[in-house]
């Protein structure tokens, strides 16, 4: 019986709750296919570092939060048509992103690196364990140098309308071959499956999906940082919404000085990935 | 079989639900399609070169283009349409339209572009002596369409309504791209979320064959029923 | 928007391919699981049903997702030479567009098959033709103009289902254009400018076989 009267409800719910004009509430949209970011359990709840956070941060506010599910490849349109207010999606601020919308201050650091399988001639690759675009210099260039070298001719996957993109399309590696995905999940299914010969991502999310699936997963070459992967993961916002933006960088000062973030981001991550 | 566990520790609850939604949204889109189809195969079907090419204009687009592309058209455009309406009237705030009816509203329109053609055709299969007849036996417009033209078209349509519906069912796995959870969806989903894509997309696949299998039966049924007195 | 049209337009050459070269395949599909079906083998009778009752039973999406995503998580079949089919998107698609037209194709072709008077093959064994004559020269071509009203269909909704090759990560039109938006985000003016370019694409099939229609009328 009860299933019957929540299938009768969910069902006549959807079909005549057709047009919601959205009360005062924030909402916040997010993708549920990222994790450790953000990802669904069983159930079908949305969890993560940032849902957890986007609570938080709404508390601080003092403002009722709806968290709204969104596809990746619809996420900025989606914010600019008004399905929701914010963005906490590991999106990444980035010059190209800004000409759109506005981001919050960071509140974590989103660190990009190539993964391989276990046994690929990627492996030990000879680079520095991280560099950072935007400061340049003679070993930015050299590891770029290695990188172009290895990864001439090979294919390499990614998300869509990610960071991890637009660095592979803006030549600083040559010319790889691209293949995006709709979702980070395809990417590692296809990275595992052998269609592919690296996949560049959040370091965090291969180490996730290795720990995860138990594959062998690994992580090689630098991390990235700065230049086309931008200045960490921040709240994306509408332009015109000033006032909010304010009251989310406001509400970010104040779990950051609590110690929330850093709370989350080692809950979730592993490590204080908080910025 | 643990994946397809009933309750929060499997997908088997989410499916069903998922799978009333398939059957939800295709009725819905279905039924929006008819509509549609009235409207447009009496354009096709007039006098008026201006409704005729009306009519023509939305049968060749919404069966000339591909199917996803209209649903990320609706998804990304029906909002903001619903929007620029609204401020006409001066209401400045958000609308939002759920992803159940943009869904229905883009697969029926599809639908309807199939419909109207099944509708025209039979329409134009009833014999005209019978317009005439009926007139002569002194029948009103109005009575003459709902006891003599539509029983009959229906009839005559059946088989056809048949094949329309199979195409709407298997659309709406299409409108899985803007959110809406049917049986698509949670598939996709759940082997994300599993890592066995193989598993739940066959399952999806069975679930679609037993939804197409069971309205095969059920048209049928309804044919054999209509059919009698032939 | 004018901007991306030369995109757009080389993307459109992707979709043209995977549309003709799953009909063309589609089409030896279609024709061989008709014949299957005409059989008098019961197990020749069954395979050829189950075979298009489930492809045309389930949504494309579905079928491609299961031979792109699905198969390619499984380990034997990464370790036989079904890989080399398999491994790529391109040819996942083209496999899964194959599968899919060649079940429908197999329909249009065994109605056309079945309507074939009796009398003429008669006629043509009572000539002395052997077999495969009668097949090439007389059953091929009636039942290939028999078809081409609903075979013309057909080729519209295959052109129509290519755009799901973008779900699996190919660049064609559908695919480029969702990779427009995701830069420039102006959903709708580029999704117009696609939909524009597939119904041109619609119209050429369309009034080509209305052409052939018209050729090969017995009148």
């Amino acid at each position: 019986m009860n299933i019957f009267k929540k299938t009768i409800l969910t069902i006549f719910a959807s079909l005549f709750l057709t047009v919601s004009v959205s009360a005062d509430s924030i909402r916040i949209g997010t993708e549920g296919a990222y994790p450790p970011w953000n990802a669904k359990d069983e159930s079908g709840k949305l969890i993560g570092f940032e849902v957890e956070l986007a609570n938080w941060l709404c508390i601080y506010m003092g403002k009722e939060c709806t968290i709204v599910e969104q596809d990746w490849d619809g996420m900025i349109p989606g914010l600019i048509m008004r399905k929701y207010d914010a963005i906490m999606a590991g999106m990444s601020i980035t010059d190209e992103r800004m000409k759109t919308i506005n981001f919050s201050q960071g509140y974590a650091d989103e660190v990009a690196q190539l993964a391989v399988m276990k046994g690929s001639s990627l492996e030990g690759m000879d680079t520095p364990s991280g560099i950072n675009l935007s400061l340049g210099g003679s070993d930015v260039k050299s590891a770029l140098k290695t990188l172009t070298g290895a990864l001439a001719g090979k294919t390499v996957c990614v998300q869509t309308a990610t960071i991890h993109q637009n660095f592979l399309e803006s030549g600083d590696v040559g010319s790889v071959s691209i293949r995006t995905y709709k979702t980070q999940d395809e990417v590692n299914l296809d990275l595992t499956a052998g269609r592919c010969d690296a996949a560049l991502a959040a370091a965090v999310a291969f180490t996730d999906y290795a720990e995860k699936s138990g594959k062998d997963v690994v992580l090689v070459g630098p991390t990235f940082s700065g230049g086309a992967f931008g200045n960490g993961v921040g709240v994306g916002i509408r332009k015109d919404d000033t006032d909010l933006l304010k009251s989310f960088n406001k509400a970010i000062d104040t779990a950051r000085k609590q110690g929330k973030i850093s709370e989350l981001a080692i809950k979730w991550f592993g490590f204080d990935a908080s910025m | 079989m643990g994946l397809l566990a009933y309750g929060d520790t499997g997908w088997g609850d989410e499916l069903f639900f998922a799978t009333l939604m398939t059957i939800a949204v295709a009725a819905a889109a279905i039924f929006i399609g008819f509509f549609l189809a009235a409207i447009f195969a009496s354009f096709k079907l007039s006098k008026s070169k201006t409704l005729n090419l009306i009519g023509s204009f939305y049968t060749t687009v919404f069966r000339g283009v591909p199917e996803l592309l209209v649903i990320y058209l609706f998804f990304f455009g029906s909002s903001g349409a619903v929007m620029y309406v609204a401020r006409i009237f001066g209401y400045d705030g958000y609308i939002e339209v759920n992803a159940f009816l943009t869904g229905a509203l883009s697969i029926g329109i599809i639908s309807g572009a199939y419909s109207t053609e099944v509708f025209r055709g039979a329409i134009q299969s009833i014999n005209k002596g019978q317009f005439e007849a009926s007139q002569v036996l002194g029948f009103k417009k109005k009575i003459y369409y709902y006891k003599i033209i539509i029983p009959q078209m229906l009839r005559l349509a059946l088989p056809n309504i048949s094949n329309v519906w199979q195409i709407t069912l298997k659309d709406t796995s299409l409108i899985s791209v803007t959110g809406l959870v049917e049986i698509m969806r949670m598939s996709y989903v759940a082997a994300g979320s599993t890592r066995d894509p193989l598993f739940f997309y066959s399952f999806a696949a069975v679930l679609y064959l037993f939804l197409t299998f069971l309205s095969l039966k059920l048209f049928n049924k309804l044919e054999n029923h209509y059919s009698k007195g032939y | 928007m004018i901007e991306s049209l030369p995109r757009l337009l080389n993307a459109t050459k992707v979709t043209i391919e995977l549309t003709l070269l799953s009909l063309l395949f589609g089409i030896f599909v279609g024709v061989f699981f008709a014949l299957l079906r005409t059989s008098k083998n019961r197990v020749f009778y069954f395979i050829s049903y189950y075979y298009s009752y489930i492809f045309r039973g389930t949504p494309l999406l579905v079928q491609i997702f299961i031979i792109y995503f699905g198969l390619g998580q499984v380990e034997w079949i990464r370790e036989s030479f079904l890989w080399i089919l398999l491994k790529e998107p391109y040819s996942c698609a083209i496999l899964a567009f194959t599968l899919n037209t060649g079940a429908y194709s197999s329909e249009i072709f065994r109605s056309a098959f079945e309507t074939i008077n009796k009398g003429v093959l008669e006629a043509a064994k009572g000539l002395g033709f052997n077999k495969l004559h009668i097949f090439f020269k007389i059953k091929l071509p009636i039942a290939i103009r028999q078809s081409l009203p609903a075979y013309g269909n057909e080729m519209i909704l295959m052109l129509k289902g290519t755009s799901l090759a973008s779900t699996v990560t190919l660049l064609d039109l559908t695919g480029v254009a969702k990779h427009i938006i995701s830069t420039t985000f102006r959903p709708v003016e580029v999704f117009i400018v696609a939909g524009s370019i597939y119904l041109i694409m619609t119209f050429i099939i369309h009034n080509f076989i209305k052409y052939l229609e018209k050729k090969y009328s017995y009148e």
